[in-house]
């Protein structure tokens, strides 16, 4: 097991300098990075001087060497348009989408894993045709659409929700209902099969045939089998939240890490862009390196691997 | 049911996209702004006005297209790129299999939408560069499914009685594998069209990828925020029509897998 883990980290540990690398790799491949980095209408002088001052006249491997020094200390440099610590603006967004996304996980726990269960064990059913439906519907319509439906409905037309920005619980309903619907659609899918997979084992049916009430067949042998499958898969997930995050954030003007990278983006504000990057690439990587080891905690199987 | 559906809106995008010229009753980027915001039902437009005057049912309509096309070249490139690089990583092993892996973990440590969208705005706007970016960041899944395939595949009886009949590898590569490993690209591909079709819009919806005023649903549904308040249908349809494809292209991919590979999870 302490022999799995060291090699499990050892690999995230590469993943995350070679994704660092990939960072500095994108933004150097495209041609003159400073024109890049600057405003549109910037005059030919300033363009010299920050190209002097930003070390782009140095060769690549200096470069490279200064910005994987700095991004082991957290240094990513000054944002351009706000002159400020650019991982510092970082995480100053950061509580805002953790808010959201911890809703968005908190309503699919709530509301997918029970349905996935439910048409799992009342197969062909009413319920399971109407969850099918439901699922099915959740995956195919688009974040920012259902985002702008919602808004037209709930506060345009009856002004029962604000449009956007971060304030009170009312500030917190479609933003997070937007970022879970995918995610929720996919994990009640994904517990459906896993339960509808545990329900066909021999040990079920073994529990079945000693008289157990089908409650306790369904509560106690099939869901903690199924457990483990949902476990995995639902953190594996739990990432593209991060993905998810950039859009539902953008639509609802929710001050998170996912706006300030578009904005960044948009601004062409790179020290940004690279400060946002990375951490959400090394917090997904973490995410995934955690589902991993909890997994291998579930099921021994893993490790021997 | 699920298969009917899909093959339906599937079919029906696509003939819409062909046919695009001849069902639009008006061209998509020609204004008229004294007949701007018209709501659907007005004579002449069966889905409205955009604040333009441009005719929204043409614009969707084009929008398809746009969609289809953009959708079809990247399943296209990234089948192609993937599956190669999947091929080479699962037959030859050794530093070309370590290599295009730590690749693909290198890709898998960002979210597919951040990645698209990074790299877009880095190599600039436009349907060819939208194109590029979304491939350079899906091409992963081929190539990890495909690995993982040959892996198996190249194992089996009838590979290894091939090779020791003295077959080459290129030829045992593409003539005894490659067509075992084909239903899993299939399969992969059905279901990743649909993704690149809602990244290429959410892209241009965050004012990147493809710009006004060519009619890309994304960006017409970007530029339909600031219409909200006074006409729904900007936002209405073209997002519709966009969810229905992204349906239809899943329960078609749904049904591939179930048909043809069953234990395939992507």
């Amino acid at each position: 097991m302490r022999a799995w883990i060291a090699a499990r980290l050892a690999q995230t540990v590469l993943v995350v300098v070679l994704s660092l690398t990939a960072v500095f790799g994108m933004v150097r491949l495209s041609g003159d990075p400073v024109l890049l980095f600057m405003p549109m209408d910037i005059q030919a002088k300033d363009v010299e001087e920050y190209r002097r001052r930003l070390g782009f006249n140095d060769p690549l491997v200096v470069q490279y060497a200064r910005f994987m020094k700095g991004a082991v200390r957290g240094d990513f440099g000054e944002s351009l348009r706000y002159r400020r610590d650019a991982l510092g603006l970082v995480l100053e967004r950061l509580p805002a989408t953790l808010l959201l996304a911890g809703t968005a996980m908190l309503l699919t726990l709530v509301i997918a894993v029970p349905l996935g269960v439910v048409t799992a064990v009342r197969r062909d059913s009413a319920v399971d045709h109407a969850g099918t439906v439901v699922t099915v519907l959740g995956q195919a319509v688009p974040g920012f659409w259902l985002g702008l439906m919602l808004i037209y409905v709930f506060a345009v037309q009856l002004r029962w929700l604000p449009t956007g920005g971060m304030g009170g619980l009312a500030h917190l309903v479609m933003p997070s209902i937007v970022l879970a619907a995918f995610y929720a659609a996919r994990v009640a899918r994904l517990t459906r099969s896993a339960v509808l997979e545990t329900l066909g084992e021999d040990y079920v049916l073994t529990a079945r045939a000693k008289g157990l009430a089908e409650r306790r067949v369904v509560g106690k042998h099939a869901l903690r089998n199924s457990a483990i499958p949902v476990v995995t898969l639902a953190g594996l997930e739990a990432g593209q939240l991060l993905g998810g995050a950039v859009i539902t954030e953008t639509i609802f003007a929710w001050p998170g890490l996912g706006r300030l990278t578009v904005q960044a983006l948009l601004n062409r504000d790179f020290p940004v862009v690279m400060a946002a990057v990375s951490f959400t690439s090394i917090v997904y990587t973490l995410m995934n390196l955690g589902v991993d080891l909890l997994y291998g905690w579930l099921d021994p199987r893993v490790r021997t691997r | 049911m699920k298969k009917y559906l899909g093959l339906i809106l599937t079919i029906g995008v696509a003939l819409v996209a062909l046919a695009a010229p001849w069902l639009a009753t008006s061209d998509p980027m020609t204004t008229d702004f004294a007949s701007g915001l018209k709501p659907p039902g007005s004579p002449g437009h069966v889905l409205g006005t955009d604040q333009l005057g441009r005719d929204l049912f043409a614009r969707v309509l084009y929008g398809a297209r746009l969609a289809v096309f953009i959708g079809a070249c990247t399943v296209l490139l990234t089948a192609v790129v993937g599956s190669l690089l999947g091929l080479t990583a699962g037959f030859v092993e050794r530093w070309p299999s370590t290599a295009i892996m730590r690749l693909a973990d290198v890709q898998l440590s960002f979210p597919f939408i951040l990645l698209a969208l990074t790299i877009n705005a880095i190599v600039g706007l436009g349907l060819r560069n939208i194109i590029l970016s979304l491939s350079a960041a899906g091409w992963v899944v081929y190539a990890r499914v495909v690995r993982g395939e040959v892996l198996a595949v190249k194992e089996r009886d009838y590979v290894r009685a091939a090779a020791a009949l003295g077959v080459g590898r290129a030829r045992l590569l593409f003539r005894h594998v490659l067509p075992n490993v084909a239903p899993s690209i299939i399969v992969v591909a059905s279901l990743q069209f649909s993704q690149f079709v809602v990244a290429e819009a959410a892209i241009s919806f965050l004012g990147f990828g493809i710009q006004p005023p060519t009619p890309a649903w994304g960006s017409m549904l970007s530029e339909s925020r600031d219409f909200l308040y006074v006409a729904w249908w900007l936002a209405a349809f073209p997002g519709a029509a966009l969810a229905l494809t992204a349906l239809g292209v899943n329960l078609l991919g749904d049904w591939l897998r179930d048909t043809l590979d069953p234990k395939l999870r992507v």
